[in-house]
């Protein structure tokens, strides 16, 4: 492998979904247009994170970048594999080698399965050896007691939660992982936890990591680079040092001037 | 939070018991009709005619909810009228939810061609009225315990087919779907082993409710005299010859009633009870 | 000072259950913003229904007062209580996708309350409505009254919600996250304008959030609440300039901020939680013992 090059590379994307709100009464819904034209890589073992308001295609780019949505056009590449239009059946293969940590753990974890088949269960899929003592490990990583293997989800807390949803992509040793508002349902405290638990394991485990974020406060600790998307398109695309410090993009200066700090003497009229 | 989820169970735990101590002494007496009857549910003796219950003055010892016009003992019929009243729920409701169920969930979740057919055809059967499509159903094939369950399954399987269609509908949108596909699992395991858990406690409260629901119909069927032969004892049987003698003998009417009333009271109560009691998952 | 809105010793529990407002003592004067901070399961929202009487079926008022006005609404009949929260208080709702009926055009969600509760005259609550609406910036009133929600955007929909809450000139309003639901762009539009109505109107505002950054920017006062008790209630200004109590301070640094890269991310130690649960427990148990 051909470790100079990235390990996720973007041409182009564009893509459109059926715009049902505007469907006529007779034919198809016409296509409203989500990406457009969007080109940038994730090197090896990079943290990119990626920041948009509602409606700024973040989600739709993400789940683009695991295939859980194919594209209308442009090219991604998946450590130089092309798997913009690869079937189903082909992306298998691939799938324990790029996972994704959901939104709300509540929706994402299936509530009449306990723990450990949560985790377990994707790892027998691929073969692996040993699963007792991999999902144990699994829960060590994200600090969990190994007793929760027998817990359903409705049983834990928010936090809780979320790391049984990072456990799960982390167990089959992915190269890339996918974080979509991971944070966002978390009260405060968990959150930092969540969020120092997930920079510790991608450095242990060398993940690259794309972290999808509303939010440009939790995006700074971190990620190296930000790509900040807006109605689809992009609108920088830099490090983060310099996006917090000279941001080009008038939307980006606008995100930051947004975020309420907490503390009453920041200017925010 | 504990006790408050505690309270709701207790409840539950009452109603569960009570429609299973029905239902489970129903299925006894069912099992066991030719020890636990005490006559003969066919044996006529016009001499006999209308004894009221055992209460009553004039009752007679052996006919405890007392005889018909032909003299033949209440109680017993009632008895052996369960024992065909169960064989139609218990063949009728199963078989309904398992073709029903299994369409509604490939409706659901593999969407797309698969639905609009299965969808389409749920519409047209539903444009059919049910009672005149079971009518002519049961004139085509005949009466008999046969007919009555093939009568019951190729109307009723759209109630289940639209249910769960709706409930896969809604369970394929959570994130734990997209889970399993990033994780790699194919779409059938997908839905065999992630949504049909979700949906089961939905299909499992229907089915008890389509149990009481194939006992109303084997009701209304002999009660219109289209299911087994006229003299054979059935609940709606019974209740149509105690209707022409109500105000003589109002005992042939209502002991019927009674048992059709509490068994489909019971079975609709006992699949929400088993749903509340089981079910892992706080609603 | 007489407050506007004095809260006494009140204490909310589920049904037979454990008490998810323990005591909780506050006021807030004419005029003032007080922001009741706390996170989910801390029993914040409770506050807020519990004054405006929409609480679940499944949980009920145990003991102690909320006076408004100085009157003690839980002693009033229910009917008075009614009348007298609807003249005085209103809600601003977290979620302004589900707070507007989709079946009725938004005029008459705003203006149906001020004639059927305080009984005036439809031309004069269709004026009022107007005026309002203009006055939150939405432009051209009298076609946004005559839309259906789902014809608005989720901004335009809170400020309709905020128009609403505004309608009857209420003394007091409790906002409920009102923001949560918005994008942060949206948020500060939103907040600014909050504050803007609450300064013209003289309005005292319970401002319900999770987050601190909000309070900081929204609130003159705050009341922070772990486990449905108060554990700290002081001034903004002190508040971020010194906390008071150990898990205040725990939170505050717990709260991330993008202009200080690497102090931000300090979960709250489990020693400080342990700390504060302990602290709550013995209240749980004096209270209990105090009961007998």
């Amino acid at each position: 492998m051909d470790d100079a090059r990235p390990l996720i590379e973007v041409e182009n994307l564009r893509l459109s979904l059926p715009d049902l709100a505007g469907k006529p009464l007779i034919g198809p819904a016409p296509k409203l247009e989500i990406l457009k034209g969007l080109s940038f890589a994730i090197p090896r073992g990079a943290v990119l994170g990626i920041v948009g308001g509602s409606g700024s295609g973040k989600s739709t780019l993400g789940r683009a970048l695991i295939r859980l949505l194919e594209p209308s056009g442009g090219a991604i590449r998946f450590d130089g594999q092309d798997i913009t239009h690869l079937p189903e059946a082909d992306l298998r293969p691939l799938r324990r080698r790029m996972q994704m940590i959901f939104q709300d753990p509540l929706s994402s974890l299936n509530p009449r399965r306990r723990v450990g088949g949560i985790i377990g269960g994707p790892l027998r899929l691929h073969g692996f050896d040993a699963i007792d003592r991999r999902v144990d490990e699994a829960l060590d990583h994200v600090g969990l007691p190994r007793s929760f293997r027998s817990r359903y989800p409705h049983e834990l807390s928010g936090g809780q939660r979320q790391r049984v949803g990072i456990a799960r992509a982390i167990a089959l040793r992915p190269d890339f992982i996918l974080a979509d508002e991971i944070v966002s349902g978390l009260d405060v405290s968990s959150q930092a936890q969540v969020l120092n638990l997930l920079e510790g394991l991608v450095a242990d485990l060398g993940l690259t990591l794309a972290f999808i974020s509303h939010d440009l406060s939790v995006i700074r600790r971190l990620c190296r680079n930000v790509l900040v998307l807006h109605r689809g398109e992009i609108v920088e695309h830099a490090p983060t040092a310099q996006v917090f410090a000279a941001p080009r993009a008038a939307y980006t200066r606008e995100l930051l001037d947004a975020i309420p700090l907490p503390d009453p003497d920041q200017p925010w009229g | 939070m504990l006790d408050g989820r505690g309270a709701i169970r207790r409840r539950a735990g009452a109603r569960l018991w009570l429609s299973g101590g029905w239902l489970l002494l129903l299925v006894t007496v069912a099992l066991f009709a030719p020890l636990v009857a005490p006559q003969d549910p066919l044996a006529q003796d016009l001499m006999s005619g209308r004894l009221p219950p055992f209460w009553s003055a004039q009752a007679e010892p052996g006919f405890w909810l007392g005889t018909d016009s032909l003299g033949r003992d209440v109680l017993s019929r009632v008895i052996w009228g369960a024992r065909v009243a169960l064989t139609v729920a218990c063949i009728a409701g199963p078989l309904t939810a398992l073709i029903g169920g299994a369409l509604g969930l490939i409706a659901g979740f593999y969407r797309g061609w698969a639905d609009r057919i299965i969808s389409r055809l749920v519409d047209i059967w539903m444009a059919f009225p049910p009672v005149l499509f079971s009518i002519l159903l049961i004139a085509v094939l005949g009466t008999g315990l046969t007919s009555i369950i093939l009568a019951i399954v190729v109307i009723d399987w759209t109630r289940f087919a639209r249910v769960v269609r709706a409930e896969a509908m809604n369970q394929g949108a959570m994130d734990y779907v997209a889970a399993a596909q990033v994780a790699g699992f194919s779409r059938l395991r997908t839905m065999t082993a992630e949504i049909l858990p979700n949906v089961l406690p939905t299909l499992v409260a229907l089915l008890s409710l389509e149990m009481g629901i194939a006992v109303i119909v084997e009701a209304i069927l002999s009660f219109v005299n289209l299911s087994l032969s006229t003299d054979a004892p059935t609940w709606g049987g019974m209740i149509a010859e105690g209707r022409t003698s109500i105000h003589q003998a109002w005992w042939v009417l209502a002991f019927p009633l009674v048992a059709l009333f509490l068994t489909v009271l019971s079975f609709s109560q006992f699949g929400e009870g088993l749903k509340d009691r089981f079910d892992p998952v706080l609603r | 000072m007489s407050a506007l809105l004095d809260i006494r010793n009140l204490s909310v529990a589920l049904k037979g259950g454990p008490r998810l407002l323990r005591s909780v003592s506050l006021s807030v004067a004419a005029g003032e913003v007080r922001g009741l901070v706390g996170e989910s399961g801390a029993g914040k929202s409770m506050i807020g229904k519990a004054l405006l009487g929409i609480l679940p079926r499944s949980v009920e008022v145990v003991e102690g007062q909320i006076l408004l006005d100085g009157d003690d609404l839980l002693g009033l009949p229910p009917a008075e209580r009614r009348r007298r929260i609807g003249q005085r208080a209103a809600l601003i709702p977290q979620d302004p996708l589900t707070a507007l009926n989709p079946a009725h055009r938004v005029g008459p969600q705003i203006t149906d309350r001020l004639v059927d509760i305080l009984g005036w005259p439809r031309a004069r609550a269709e004026a009022r409505a107007l005026d309002l609406l203009a006055e939150v910036h939405i432009p051209d009133p009298g076609r946004v009254m005559k839309s259906y929600p789902h014809e608005l955007s989720g901004g335009m929909r809170q400020r309709i919600l905020i128009a609403s809450a505004f309608a009857a000139e209420p003394a007091l309003i409790v906002a409920d996250e009102p923001t949560t639901a918005l994008d942060v762009t949206v948020q500060k539009q939103i907040l600014r304008l909050i504050a803007e109505m609450q300064a013209r109107h003289h309005t005292a505002l319970l401002f319900v959030t999770h987050d601190l950054g909000v309070v900081s920017k929204v609130c003159q006062t705050l009341s922070v609440l772990y486990a449905g008790k108060v554990v700290e209630e002081t001034t903004v200004r002190d508040f971020f300039r010194a906390p008071g109590h150990p898990y205040s301070a725990a939170l505050l640094a717990a709260t991330p901020k993008y202009t200080d890269p690497d102090g931000s991310l300090t979960p709250v130690p489990e020693a400080v939680i342990a700390a504060v649960r302990a602290e709550v427990e013995a209240a749980e148990t004096e209270w209990q013992h105090g009961r007998r």
